[in-house]
């Protein structure tokens, strides 16, 4: 064929493409957020005190550790909406933990938050991916089931800021050069999650699961155990939230994280992960819980109404799917115009 | 009798039979330990026994066609050898060893790849991730290696040589291209036997043409090609042996020389096909269907044209031409920019399916797993799909005559099926357009708009089909016939409308159409002629 005769090192266009339109994604947040942020700046310029800024990194450190987890689910076309349950949960019992153990290190308190996400998470996983049933049934019943169970083990007493060690409330409060640590740990998860998905095969795994399922089955993907390995991680790191919940606020009720599934879901949409699996960063999902969060805090430096917030969150959600859907069918259209052939490309 | 369609095929093959290379190349196949064998495999799903003995002997370098009706087995033999199912009894070798696969993995392990019907891609990875998925190129701590993993793609694509590109996503492309994405992978895999389900069904000849190239090339590296298809002439055109399978068994293996195309229909349906489009006279009633001046921009124009009751009208033309939108157009999914469309002299207000269905228009798409049925529903809802609203009393649907429509339907269609409780995706292609027309037929349509009647059915149901189209029009519907199958054009239709880019150029009576000007109209060599 004749074909064979043309050089195959050209720069790959399809790569740049999409490369082009997910950084443009990303970059779009940025934008955002930088918009948002520069407009309530002139309006009212206290918004860029030291202060004001650490709280928009501190705010939504925790949503992005869950909105990392969920993305990891997302992806595979699962949905968890256990999340702010075993959020909840886990704080109470970190805190409960240090009730009992006073001077408990810091980073076994972490590790036990962890695991108590872990544990739920594997229940989720467990009947998701091996009992197979839908993920939307099974998370909103351990939605119910792990609040029911916190307010068992809370029964009314509550954690107390006396009883959580200074350490581990300066995890929460503290900052290193101006940025709080919460937002670096979480900064650190979104880095280190990001670099897993991108660099290993398992990681890969999820995405083909979310693409198309079927062909994921063909391929040799192990489908229920990776569906199961994102409801676990999802967990834990629901568990790890709800640890440093206990650090930033020190006290812990029966209603920690109530509703925080659908801030995290609606972070992740707005950060450009698809709602019906296979495509969507870590990155993005950040992005997007930061996004929001700024948002929030805009709307009360600007002095609306907090009634707008909740509206705000909702239209940017319509905005971004809508967004989405727009981006797929330009994308899905230039590249049936473009052809696969290099020599169109 | 066997009539012009069939003749024409034959005559074709015989001469590609001849042609040198495909015998220069059987002399080289390795007489001794074949690549693969199988010997009376079985395989029962419940009390459904779907192979009763799969048997099959390839070659190092060789194509070999497995042939046969839906419902033959050969699917079900596919997937033993892809580790998707496992045999129940029987043996599978490959090179004299014995193997037994538990997973596709396994399968592929041993070197088989199989590249299915619809190719089974991720859309939202790259072309080069879709090749590796799950067999990243590594470094060192398990990373993956994309730079490694983008040279190898290219490699692969060299060797094909069809130049995609690996770094652009696979959604969005052409069906063609998604197959040599699916072919790719199986090179990567160093797969040594390669089993091609159907692989041109949605091809233009172009591509198969290409296709074929890159079989001769996966040969001439000592793979083994098997090729399901239903397009004999391809066939006879590219294998050097066919099986053919009846009722889940083994009939014959035959080299391509010592076989003709009539001996592959008798082998395959047992019976002599003598006719496979009958003769027929009709004598056209009332004016159903009148299409006026439709268009829509940049996809057709000005057409016009008219159906009556008692007739078939084919629309030919080439792949692009915009037939299914026309067809589209008509019966209201798509908004036409200008034009009428009028069903029994009473003009529809366009843009709206659910008008059309009430004014009696029934339309069986092309695409019958993606628009035509929903394939994990029951057989006999989809069957009373489009018929809910007379089957329900107070907007409930009623179950019990949901399985009277169904049963009704699939004996006077002959559906082969095992409960009408299993969902639709269970039947074979055949019977799932069985079930497709089903649904419109309980509308007890003035006007059926169809679609690629016969795309991707065996020829034992394909006459079945065709049958029932008369019968149909005997009855006094009108059809209105999409088809890219000049034989079933030919054979089927009682007048031929020629589209040519969008614009109808040329329209023939049964009497006095022949393949060639149906072909020069098609390629706009004739324009106006008979209009």
């Amino acid at each position: 064929m004749s074909v064979i005769d043309q050089p195959l090192t050209t720069a790959p266009a399809g790569t740049s493409l999409i490369t082009k339109i997910l950084r443009f994604r990303e970059l779009a947040i940025l934008v955002a957020i930088a918009l948002v942020f520069g407009l309530t700046y002139l309006k009212n310029p206290s918004f860029a005190s030291g202060a004001s800024v650490q709280q928009m990194l501190a705010g939504p450190s925790i949503i992005i550790m869950l909105a990392v987890g969920e993305t990891l689910v997302i992806v595979t076309r699962n949905v968890d909406l256990s999340v702010g349950s075993v959020l909840g949960l886990s704080a109470y019992l970190t805190g409960d933990l240090f009730v009992h153990n006073p001077h408990l290190p810091v980073i076994l308190a972490l590790l036990a938050g962890m695991l108590a996400g872990l544990t739920c998470g594997v229940v989720n996983g467990v009947i998701v991916a091996y009992a197979r049933v839908p993920a939307l049934v099974v998370t909103l019943g351990m939605l119910y089931i792990i609040r029911g169970v916190d307010a068992i083990v809370v029964n009314g007493v509550q954690i107390q800021p006396s009883q959580i060690p200074q350490s581990f409330v300066n995890l929460g409060a503290g900052a290193f050069l101006g940025i709080p640590y919460l937002f670096l740990i979480a900064l650190a998860m979104v880095a280190l999650v990001g670099y897993v998905m991108r660099t290993f095969r398992p990681a890969r795994d999820l995405y083909a699961i979310g693409s198309n399922p079927e062909a994921a089955v063909l391929a040799g993907v192990r489908v229920q155990r990776r569906i199961f390995g994102a409801f676990a991680i999802s967990g834990a790191l629901a568990g790890l939230g709800g640890a440093l919940w206990l650090a930033e606020f020190a006290t812990v009720a029966s209603t920690a994280g109530l509703g925080y599934e659908f801030v995290v879901i609606a972070a992740v949409v707005v950060g450009g992960v698809a709602i019906f699996g296979g495509s969507g960063t870590v990155l993005g999902a950040a992005l997007g819980a930061l996004l929001l969060n700024t948002i929030d805090q805009a709307l009360v430096a600007a002095r609306v109404s907090s009634f707008w917030n909740q509206a705000v969150a909702g239209m940017l959600l319509l905005v971004a799917i809508a967004f989405d859907r727009y981006v797929a069918v330009r994308a899905e259209k230039i590249l049936r115009v473009q052809g696969a052939r290099r020599d169109n490309a | 009798m066997i009539v012009i369609g069939v003749v024409s095929i034959g005559g074709m093959a015989m001469e590609r039979v001849h042609a040198p290379e495909a015998t220069a190349s059987l002399r080289d196949l390795s007489p001794d330990v074949p690549l693969l064998d199988v010997e009376g495999a079985t395989k029962f799903f419940g009390p459904v026994k779907a192979l009763v003995n799969g048997s099959i002997t390839m070659f190092a370098g060789e194509a070999h066609a497995l042939l046969g009706e839906n419902g033959a087995g050969k699917s079900t033999l596919v997937k033993i050898l892809a580790g998707v199912h496992q045999a129940d009894g029987g043996h599978v070798r490959i090179n004299g060893e014995p193997v037994h696969f538990s997973n596709p993995i396994a399968a592929r392990e041993a070197g088989i790849s199989v590249i299915y019907q619809e190719p089974t891609l991720f859309p939202d990875l790259t072309i080069a991730e879709n090749i590796f998925m799950g067999r990243h190129p590594l470094r060192s701590g398990k990373r993956i290696d994309r730079a490694e993993m983008m040279r190898r793609a290219d490699e692969v694509f060299a060797r094909l040589g069809v130049p995609l590109s690996p770094g652009r996503l696979a959604r969005g492309l052409s069906v063609a291209d998604q197959q040599i994405v699916e072919i790719a992978k199986a090179i990567s895999f160093n797969a040594k036997i390669i089993i091609m389900d159907e692989p041109t069904a949605a091809l233009t000849d172009v591509e198969v043409q290409r296709l074929f190239d890159v079989v001769k090339t996966l040969r001439g590296e000592g793979a083994g090609v098997m090729f399901i298809s239903h397009r004999l002439e391809e066939v006879f055109e590219m294998c050097q042996r066919v099986t053919i399978m009846r009722d889940g068994a083994f009939v014959r293996t035959a080299p391509i020389e010592e076989i003709t195309i009539d001996d592959v229909i008798f082998s395959m349906v047992g019976r002599d096909i003598v006719s496979l489009y009958g003769e027929h006279q009709r004598s056209p009633g009332a004016e159903v269907l009148a299409v006026e001046h439709l268009t829509r921009e940049g996809v057709f124009t000005d057409v016009s044209f008219r159906v009556r009751a008692g007739e078939i009208v084919a629309l030919a033309g080439l792949v692009g031409a915009g037939r299914t939108e026309v067809a589209r157009g008509i019966f209201g999914i798509d908004k036409v920019d200008a034009g009428s469309v009028s069903v029994g002299g009473v003009k529809l207000k366009g843009g709206s399916p659910l008008q059309a269905m009430s004014a009696g228009m029934g339309f069986v798409p092309e695409d019958r797993r993606q628009q035509g049925l929903v394939m994990e529903m029951s057989i006999d809802s989809n069957a009373a799909l489009a018929s809910i609203t007379s089957l329900s009393r107070f907007g409930i649907i009623r179950k019990s005559s949901e399985r009277k429509l169904a049963s009704e339907w699939a004996a006077r269609l002959q559906l082969k099926f095992g409960r009408f409780a299993n969902p639709v995706m269970t039947l074979s292609g055949g019977n799932q357009q069985k079930v497709v027309l089903a649904k419109w037929l309980a509308r007890k349509p003035r006007l059926l708009i169809i679609d690629e009647p016969t795309r991707g059915i065996d020829i034992g149901t394909k006459s079945e089909v065709h049958r029932l189209l008369g019968e149909l029009v005997e009855q006094g519907i009108a059809v209105l016939m999409i088809s890219s199958e000049m034989p079933e054009v030919l054979g089927v239709a009682d007048r031929i409308l020629v589209l040519h880019e969008g614009r109808l150029v040329a329209e023939f009576a049964r009497d006095e159409a022949d393949e060639a000007s149906i072909m020069r109209a098609a390629a706009g060599q004739m324009k106006g002629e008979a209009r």
